[in-house]
């Protein structure tokens, strides 16, 4: 499946997000969690002297990194290949679907186990693979729980089962894989890890996503918690990992700042369980390791954002710190963004990555309030990259709906006449007459109806601030 | 070293190259960082600071400690393998479990020994094993992390399949953070050396808080992580 999920329009989305209340609770209690968990872990740890410098630091790499992409990935294609890995640029999901689909038919491969990554699920990877007659197995426990549960997407970048509860798990285990014990965490997880240790053992290829590649050694870098991209890329003879372009560093001191930023971000841990470098070796002899490695860098849609205003858009490392802090995610969850990128970054990033056309309302979204920018480790311009979203929607990009086109260009010419504008404004009070009751519209017609469904909208007061002003001046001056 | 393939480089690289409005680039330096705050972490601090620094790490991260001065190694590993239950016990091939005079301890327990001309024969006995036993090759403070520089022989799935890793830790390789690894690898790197194909930095048992944002500790890699720490090596 796509970045995309589901099909009802926007507002419908979001509706379902809101009647759902343990999702809304879950939402609330997870954000509350993960939010006072990576303020510890940040602004909170003396030891790390002053979090500002390090997200001054974060900034300054992805800035450098972004601006000399070429340069890095070309460096990265040669150290990586020169150990024997196979380097596979593709411009396009179908493309990176197509070369991974050719890599596992000619090893003759059907179990393909897979530990979490976003970019695969971007490009619709697993389909790709079933449609070659794999089997493709995926092992993060949130993943593994969606997939039994048919498929089912996520709703936040770093904990994708976040929408279900402990009791929904259990009836999945207990109906897709006869599970009998109860629903307490541990048993669940217990259960996972019996039935994915065989899966691992049996694999045939590995697929692992990539938090960051390492330019000069030819490195991928795995942060994680379960031990399950440790599995992934220990067993299984052939391994592929599938990058976003822009995930790479210059070297490992640029590493070391960047897995700090994220673990310390994303979670509020120093460092997750596991941060494991993988580097092919091919005639390394082991027993225990891939004997085949393939990395796939994907496009897809990233490179529009170079050059142009969005281009810090691609800063992002996936830690989901803004997600964690936007009130509007709080109450609508991850599935009413439609995408596989929710939250602000998602906002942001799916309208570059899928067009304005299929993402161009996510940006409204937002309060705007900057938390998502100033919990961002690497000083992304999170709601200012929305703003700018709202003006090329508005300006015609996408699908912004007729009647919102013309409402703006009838205030355009409205604000711009002064003779248009103060008729508008003397009359306003009458045309909304109706609809008010006690100095407030409570049922507001046409484009006022989404917000007075949910909160009242002052009247317009007959008098005008400019006539106010001008009697308060008189007064004054008669007083003196 | 045989070369591997690279596809579609170059019309790939030329679109970047084109987006960013420049012809690409195939020199670039690295500039000096203006924020370097890493390096300012536990800056100075003593190899005893460290080490109390380290203790308090492995706490939040559920891994056990025990200290021993390494004349009473032995006999410290011996009780620990007891308190974690004994049984198979999966080791690598390295030499420092000689020079730590632990050879006799392994000896006397049932011990498979990493051996590559056994083949999947070793993997089998790791997933088998209740115990792994490995030596720490960097540690760092800040985490309560061990840093493994897996290869052949000192294979990745000791530290991985077994129920219980026990990670032996001489103080004098605890480095205040994940920073002073990164340069060691990041020396290596440019000195032209190859590094490992495994670079794995553990800071205790896997988990996952994917139910409910519940804490689950032991979920693909071991359940159990305890690290015996030599205070005088």
């Amino acid at each position: 499946m796509p970045m995309k999920i589901g099909t009802e329009p926007f507002f419908d989305r979001v509706d379902k997000g809101l009647q759902d209340q343990f999702m809304r609770q879950a939402m609330v209690s997870a954000q509350d969690s993960l939010r006072e968990r990576k303020l510890k872990a940040t602004t909170g740890d003396r030891s790390l002297i002053d979090w500002e410098l390090w997200r001054n630091a974060g900034e300054e790499i992805r800035r450098h990194t972004l601006e000399n992409l070429d340069y890095y990935l070309q460096q990265l294609s040669e150290t990586y290949s020169a150990r024997g890995g196979h380097v596979y640029f593709a411009a396009t999901a179908e493309e990176a679907n197509q070369y991974i689909q050719e890599v596992v038919k000619k090893k003759g491969a059907k179990k393909v186990v897979k530990a979490k990554s976003m970019v695969t699920e971007e490009i619709g990877l697993n389909e790709a693979l079933e449609a070659v007659g794999c089997d493709v197995l995926e092992s993060d426990l949130a993943e593994y729980i969606l997939q039994l549960d048919d498929h089912d997407r996520p709703s936040h970048i770093v904990v994708p089962s976040l929408h279900k509860n402990k009791e929904q798990i259990r009836d999945t285990f207990r109906e897709k894989r006869g599970y009998t014990k109860t629903e307490k965490p541990e048993e669940l997880a217990a259960f996972a890890r019996e039935e994915l240790r065989e899966a691992f053992l049996n694999a045939d290829v590995g697929i692992t996503g990539c938090n960051f590649a390492v330019a000069d050694s030819g490195s991928i870098a795995l942060v994680t918690n379960e031990g399950n991209a440790n599995m992934v890329t220990t067993l299984p003879e052939t391994q592929i990992t599938v990058m976003g372009m822009e995930r790479i560093v210059p070297s490992w001191e640029e590493l070391d700042v960047l897995v700090t930023l994220l673990c310390r971000s994303a979670v509020g841990q120093k460092l997750t369980t596991y941060v494991t470098g993988l580097t092919p070796d091919i005639e390394a002899g082991s027993v225990d390791s891939p004997r085949d490695y393939h990395l796939v860098i994907v496009d897809a849609g990233r490179s529009k954002a170079l050059g142009t205003e969005f281009q810090s858009a691609l800063h992002c490392i996936r830690c989901a710190a803004c997600v964690n802090v936007c009130p509007v995610y709080r109450h609508i969850g991850g599935h009413s963004y439609g995408s596989i990128y929710q939250g602000p970054i998602g906002a942001v990033l799916s309208p570059i990555l899928g067009g304005y056309e299929e993402y161009g309302e996510l940006p409204y979204a937002s309060s705007l309030c900057a938390a998502c920018t100033e919990a961002c480790p690497v000083k992304i311009p999170l709601h200012e990259h929305l703003i700018r979203h709202r003006q090329h929607y508005v300006a015609g990009a996408g699908k912004a709906k007729s009647g919102e086109k013309l409402s703006m260009k009838a205030f355009a010419i409205g604000a711009s006449h002064p003779s248009l504008f103060q008729m508008a404004k003397k009359m306003a009070p009458t045309m909304l007459k109706p609809f008010t009751k006690d100095e407030n519209i409570s049922k507001g017609p046409g484009p006022m109806k989404p917000w007075t469904e949910i909160r009242d909208f002052p009247a317009p007061s007959r008098d005008d601030f400019r006539k106010w002003f001008e009697d308060h001046k008189r007064k004054e001056a008669n007083l003196k | 070293m045989t070369q591997g393939t690279i596809h579609n480089r170059e019309a790939f690289l030329d679109n970047i190259a084109n987006k960013l409005g420049r012809e690409r680039r195939t020199k670039v330096s690295k500039p000096s960082w203006n924020y370097r705050p890493q390096w300012e972490v536990f800056k100075g601090d003593s190899q005893d600071e460290l080490l109390a620094t380290f203790k308090k790490a492995c706490e939040p991260v559920h891994t056990s400690v025990k200290e021993t001065k390494a004349e009473a190694l032995p006999s410290a590993l011996a009780e620990l393998l007891t308190t974690y239950g004994g049984g198979s016990i999966v080791v690598g091939q390295d030499p420092r479990f000689h020079d730590f005079g632990l050879q006799e301890v392994l000896d006397q327990n049932e011990t498979h020994i990493w051996d590559t001309d056994l083949g999947a024969l070793n993997i089998d006995k790791a997933k088998e094993a209740n115990i792994g036993i490995s030596f720490s090759d960097i540690s760092l403070a800040e985490s309560g992390t061990a840093v493994f520089f897996n290869d052949k022989y000192k294979a990745r799935s000791i530290s991985l399949l077994p129920i219980t890793s026990i990670v032996i830790v001489p103080k004098s390789i605890i480095v205040p953070r994940i920073t002073q690894a990164m340069k060691v690898i990041q020396d290596r790197v440019q000195a032209g050396e190859m590094i490992e194909p495994y670079i794995n930095m553990v800071s205790g048992p896997s988990n996952s808080a994917d139910i409910e944002m519940n804490l689950v500790v032991g979920v693909h890699g071991p359940i159990k992580v305890a690290y015996l720490i030599v205070l005088d090596r």
